[in-house]
Formats: C-alpha cells, sequence, structure tokens
C-alpha cells in the first residue's frame, strides 16, 4: 500500500482546463440545447456507440477519461444505457450491420437527446466512402445529428469541444 | 525453391523477410496444407480474388522454418471450389466462410459454412469482391437468422450481450451458455463492422490504399502501414532508404508501447484498481502527446508511406523522445512492482482465462496472446529484417497462458520496446527519407510485420494500369478470436471483460 501512496505523491495533479467551446461547430437541430442545460444543469451522461468504426476514434474517446482531460471532473460521465444517457456520441462510418442495432440505441434514449458524430468517418463515411453495399456513411445518414466533429482521428481537446458546443445554451450565430 | 516434401517450386518474393510464392492445383493445394501442418508450421491467411487475373485464385499463407510460403491455385470460373484446410488448420474455419461470403469460393467438405462477415447487407448468391460485382448496388436488408449452437441441460441458460456493448468498445455479439455464474460456453458472433474495406481497395492508387489499409485497425495503423508499403515496395522491387526503415521501426515501437500502457491501464481497472488506470491512461497521454509533437499525429497514422516515410526526427526530437524512454522505464519499474504485491490484482489475474499451450498450438494462438501461451513466434526475432537484423530482439515469452501471463508480457515486451525505442534513436542514420515507388502492372506482392497484437499479413496484387486489383489485408485477431471462446470456458461471466481485455483483439480487423 505505501508504494501506491508514494506513487499517488510523486505526481501533481495534471487535469488541465476545459477548452472553450466550438460553437462554430453547431448544426441546425440544436434546438433542444436549451432543455438540456435546463433540466440537467451541467452534469451530463453520454452513451458512445461504435457504429463501424477503425476503432482509431474510440482510442481518442478513451483519452477524455485520462488524468489529463478529466471528463468526469467536469460533470461529464459516460453511462453504460442509452436508456440513461442525454447525448449519444458514434463513431462511423455507419455499417450495414450495424444501422438497425444505432436506430434502436437512439430509439431507447429519451428526449430531449443529443447526438454528436465523431470523426471523418461519422462525418460523412471519410476514408471508407460515402455509402456502398456494406457502409451508409456518415452518422446522419441513419439518425440526426447536432454536432459533427471532423478529424481523423479527432484530438481529445477537439472531442471535448465539441461535446461542449452541443450542450452549451449559446444558439448559433 | 522447393521446400522439403513440397511438390511445390516456389520463387523469392523481393522482400526484406524470406516470403515466397508458389502455384499449384487442387491436391497440390491439400498435400501442401498436410505438409505445412505436420512440420509444425502455421496459418498465417487465407485469401482469394477474382480481381487480380483472368481466372479467380484462392491462396494461403502459412509460416513455416524457411519463412512465410503464399501457395495459390487458380480456380474454375463456373464453380469455384478449394479442398477445405480447417481440419488441419482449424483457424482456418472463419476464414473460409468469409471467403464464401465475399467471393463465392466454396470450401469443399467444410464442416460450417454458415455466413460468417455476411449479415443482412446483402443476399447469399451476390458475391462484393467479384469482378462483376457492382459498387454502385444497393440491396434491401436480408433476412438474418443466425444459428447459434445452443447447450442444453439442467438449469443451463444463455446470456446475449451485444452489438452494442456497455462501455467504450467495439461492437460484436456473445452469447454465453451458462450454469449459474459459470461459463459452459460462449460463441461469438463478428461481422457487424464489415464496411466492404477490400471492395473498397479494388482501383485506388497506391497512395489512397496506403492510408485505407492504416485504418483497417486504428490501433495498428503503424503495423498495417508497414505492411502495406512492404507489399507495394516488394512487388515494385524498391527498397526504402535505411533512415526511412528506423524510422519505421521507431514507430512500430511506439505503437506497440501505447497499445501496452493502454491495456495494462484498463486491466487493472477491470479488476477494480482505479489507480492502475489513472496511472497507465497518464502515461499513454504523455506517449501520444509526444507523438504529435514529433511526427505530427498521436496515433501515427499516414506516417509510413510506400517508399519511405512521411515524417522526419530533428534532434531536439529525438533528444525528448530519449528522455521519455529512460522516464517511462523507471515509472513502469515501479508500477510492475505495485502489480507484482498487489494480492487483490493476482488473485483476479491468476489462473483466470487460461489458455495452455498444447491448445494454443492445437488451435493456432499467435502474436502476443500466442507468446503468453508457449507460442514462441515473433517475427522480429524469428526472422529479423531491417533495422531489427542489427537489434538483436530478444522474444518474451510465458507458459501459464492465463490473464496474469499476459500482463507479464505486456510489461516484458514493453521494457524491450523501451530498449528499441532508446537503440533506435541512438543508432538512427542520415540520410533520405523516402525511395521513389511507382506499382508495375500485373504483379504480386506481401507484407509482414509483427505489430503490438500480432503478425500483420497484407498480400497486394496490381492491375494493368498500377493500380490495386486486389489487396488482402490479414489480422492476427482472425487467429485468437475462437481461442478467446475456449478462454472462457469454466470461469465466470464477470471475469469475461477481463479475460476479453487481456486478448484485447480486434473486431475492425477481421471484420473489414
Ligand atoms: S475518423 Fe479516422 S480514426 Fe475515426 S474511425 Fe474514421 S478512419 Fe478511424
Amino acid at each position: 500500500m505505501w508504494r501506491i501512496l508514494r506513487e499517488v505523491a510523486r505526481h501533481r495533479r495534471v487535469s488541465e482546463a476545459l477548452p472553450e467551446p466550438a460553437c462554430e461547430w453547431q448544426r441546425e437541430g440544436q434546438r433542444i440545447q436549451h432543455e438540456i442545460l435546463r433540466v440537467l444543469g451541467r452534469a451530463l451522461a453520454i452513451r458512445e456507440v461504435d457504429a463501424g468504426s477503425c476503432n482509431g476514434c474510440e482510442l481518442e474517446i478513451h483519452a477524455l477519461n485520462n488524468p489529463y482531460y478529466n471528463l468526469e471532473g467536469a460533470g461529464i460521465r459516460f453511462v453504460a444505457s442509452p436508456r440513461h444517457a442525454d447525448l449519444l456520441l458514434v463513431t462511423g462510418p455507419v455499417s450495414r450491420h450495424m444501422e438497425t442495432a444505432l436506430r434502436r440505441t437512439y430509439e431507447a434514449t429519451p428526449a430531449p437527446k443529443l447526438v454528436v458524430a465523431v470523426g471523418d468517418c461519422g462525418c460523412d463515411g471519410g476514408i471508407f466512402g460515402e455509402q456502398s453495399y456494406a457502409s451508409c456513411g456518415g452518422v446522419a445518414r441513419v439518425i440526426p445529428v447536432d454536432v459533427a466533429i471532423t478529424g481523423c482521428p479527432p484530438a481529445p481537446i477537439d472531442l471535448m469541444r465539441g461535446i461542449l458546443a452541443a450542450v452549451t445554451a449559446r444558439p448559433p450565430d | 525453391m522447393r521446400p522439403a516434401g513440397l511438390e511445390v517450386d516456389f520463387a523469392a518474393l523481393a522482400a526484406p523477410l524470406p516470403m515466397h510464392r508458389g502455384r499449384t492445383d487442387a491436391d497440390g493445394w491439400s498435400a501442401c496444407a498436410r505438409h505445412i501442418a505436420e512440420a509444425g508450421g502455421r496459418l498465417v491467411s487465407l485469401w482469394g480474388s477474382d480481381t487480380s487475373r483472368d481466372e479467380p485464385y484462392v491462396a494461403a499463407a502459412y509460416a513455416s522454418a524457411e519463412g512465410l510460403l503464399w501457395v495459390e491455385f487458380e480456380l474454375d470460373r463456373a464453380a469455384p471450389a478449394y479442398p477445405d484446410i480447417a481440419r488441419l488448420f482449424p483457424a482456418a474455419g472463419r476464414m473460409q466462410r468469409a471467403l464464401f461470403d465475399l467471393l463465392g469460393f466454396r470450401a469443399e467438405q467444410a464442416i460450417d459454412v454458415r455466413p460468417w462477415l455476411r449479415h443482412a447487407a446483402w443476399p447469399e448468391d451476390v458475391f462484393p469482391l467479384r469482378r462483376d460485382f457492382d459498387p454502385a448496388r444497393r440491396f434491401p436488408a436480408a433476412g438474418d437468422a443466425y444459428p447459434f449452437v445452443t447447450v442444453e441441460g439442467d438449469g443451463v441458460h444463455e446470456i446475449a450481450v451485444g452489438p452494442v456493448h456497455a462501455g467504450i468498445i467495439e461492437p460484436g455479439h456473445f452469447r454465453f451458455s451458462v450454469v449459474g455464474e459459470k461459463v459452459l460456453r460462449l460463441e461469438q458472433r463478428l461481422g457487424y463492422k464489415h464496411k466492404g474495406i477490400e471492395r473498397r481497395f479494388i482501383g485506388m492508387d497506391l497512395g489512397q490504399g496506403a492510408q485505407l489499409a492504416g485504418r483497417v485497425s486504428g490501433d495498428s495503423t503503424v503495423a498495417y502501414a508497414w505492411a502495406f508499403a512492404m507489399a507495394a515496395e516488394t512487388l515494385a522491387g524498391v527498397e526504402p532508404p535505411p533512415r526511412a526503415l528506423w524510422l519505421r521501426a521507431l514507430l512500430l515501437e511506439r505503437e506497440r508501447v501505447a497499445n501496452h500502457l493502454g491495456d495494462l491501464g484498463a486491466l487493472g481497472n477491470d479488476a477494480a484498481f482505479g489507480f492502475a488506470l489513472a496511472r497507465f491512461s497518464g502515461l499513454r497521454e504523455d506517449w501520444l502527446r509526444d507523438n504529435g509533437e514529433a511526427f505530427g499525429h498521436r496515433l501515427l497514422m499516414d506516417r509510413i508511406c510506400p517508399g519511405g516515410v512521411a515524417c522526419e526526427l530533428d534532434a531536439a526530437g529525438r533528444e525528448r523522445l530519449l528522455a521519455r524512454a529512460d522516464a517511462a522505464t523507471g515509472e513502469l519499474a515501479r508500477m510492475r512492482r505495485i502489480f507484482d504485491e498487489h494480492a487483490g490484482l493476482q488473485d483476479r489475474f491468476v489462473t483466470t482465462g487460461r489458455v495452455t499451450p498444447a491448445l494454443a498450438a492445437q488451435l493456432g494462438l499467435c502474436g502476443l496472446a500466442g507468446r503468453a501461451s508457449g507460442q514462441a513466434f515473433d517475427l522480429r526475432a524469428d526472422f529479423p529484417w531491417p533495422p531489427y537484423d542489427r537489434l538483436a530482439v530478444r522474444k518474451c515469452g510465458h507458459h501459464n497462458g492465463d490473464v496474469a501471463a499476459r500482463v507479464e508480457l505486456r510489461f516484458d515486451e514493453l521494457f524491450e520496446s523501451l530498449r528499441l525505442i532508446r537503440a533506435l534513436l541512438v543508432g538512427l542514420p542520415d540520410g533520405p527519407l523516402r525511395s521513389e515507388l511507382a506499382l508495375p502492372a500485373l504483379a504480386s506482392g506481401a507484407g509482414w510485420v509483427e505489430g503490438w497484437r500480432g503478425e500483420v499479413f497484407v498480400a497486394l496484387d496490381s492491375d494493368a494500369h498500377g493500380r490495386i486489383a486486389r489487396c488482402h489485408c490479414h489480422d492476427p485477431s482472425w487467429q485468437n478470436w475462437p481461442l478467446l471462446e475456449h478462454a472462457v470456458i469454466g470461469n465466470i461471466v464477470p471475469d469475461f471483460p477481463l479475460i476479453n481485455k487481456s486478448f484485447n483483439l480486434s473486431y475492425s480487423g477481421q471484420d473489414l
């Protein structure tokens, strides 16, 4: 135990300040954000859905929980069920084999709900293309999307900015 | 060359590792498989093509003492079929099913002929990799009733999870048959992430192909990019300059370290030791930030290109990476001690999710998980290609085959990779970063690289215009997923996440 304590004492607090929300990434369909904030304050429950990514985006989403970004410290948690979620964070492209599962997850999420599409693939299919026999392309082709975060993969700081943009009460300019 | 006991002539590919390609017929195909199995060889990959040459072909790649043997035979277009090899190499079973789903080549007398990659996205008489397939065509969702194997008996019930899982992980379906808490059987169903990667390759130029290969499995982007580049270079007979090769190895070892750091944190966390997650995820973040600053991408995507590398390392970057490697070595030594002495962790790890060396050999477990179960294969040590031929890679291994062994192995490989990183940084030669490369028409090449998870293999055929006629990417997860089904037998359901994480297999890499 003393080794663990010594290791804990060795490191200062590394969590960094939250970035500014990227309001310029807001899209049509953000109409419910005022409502979310009114109902939830700043606590936010996110359900992550991998709808066909290469897993690169997931690696950076994982990083949000490391001590540097400390997303939980900002009152934002990843939850295990869409029924507990305010926001779906969806990576793509949406494979046709995940289309139904994604739609069901969306339906199971209680309204009001937000959807953030992650990565170039989540935005428009990215390198895997717009549509094919096996892929539906971007997330918005399957469920409504509020904010789309580009990048391959987006860096954690951009993920945070996009998530904050989705929940920030400021309407699009 | 003609390997002992085989009736097939093999021609050496102009590759940095020993790789040979030979053509045969149906009898030769079976005879090769038998001989290689008897000699203790392993199946690396199985694939086919209808877009490379006039006639379709099926191919298998085996690892033997002589290196990689690419065995190929031409199929009859009217009734494409080949003899089953899954009886000799059980890992071939799912690959054969996928080959049928995508190309309609039938494995004769195969035991399991259920679809594998095909769910509802396309009908069973349509084959997306056939030359006459129209990529613009869309199909209405077909029926998707998958015949799972059911277990019967007193008190047996089923638990079905997925495709969407509780955590931030890739989608797949697991069906457990359990009695009380104890797992009697696990059956996996994968293919949810199938997004048509291999179809997408067809007709791409080299640059696009390299980008796509680097996105087959995001956590192994360096391994895939290198294997793809090696295949293109082999095909074109081009050698990258030495500095590029040293930088590639540096990137590959950095990828290995990043993944092991992530996994060790997650494994600690799955055993209710949150401190491990905090420390290792912090270390990983430092590591990725260094990647971003030194090479311009946190996960190192698109840094390797056919002919060389698309990144440079200056003296200041070199110093920083050296200092970080030293600091990480000290931190990891302390963390390892904490793991070793933590009774709660060891209690969860030891004997959990065990794959014995005998089972691992029989079913072809490979890569990191294989080395934890006595399968002592590591391309960097077995067939050291430049620059590994100058680094004397120490092969790490273990025999217990449980979660604890896979954790130990990650620590061992971390320290070895950190040693390699220091050697690579110190010995990095000067010189150009890239050789010119254009794909010659109608030729074939292969790439074979030891990624962090295991061996990544790429087979590449060019078309008449020097574009990609067929690119097959093989992930070691193909071999290892079936072993996970065995590893959980007799364990309790709550240990499944821990066992699963200790393998950390790729869904995307096998779903393609
Ligand atoms: S955006 Fe990039 S990292 Fe994310 S899923 Fe697509 S290819 Fe992978």
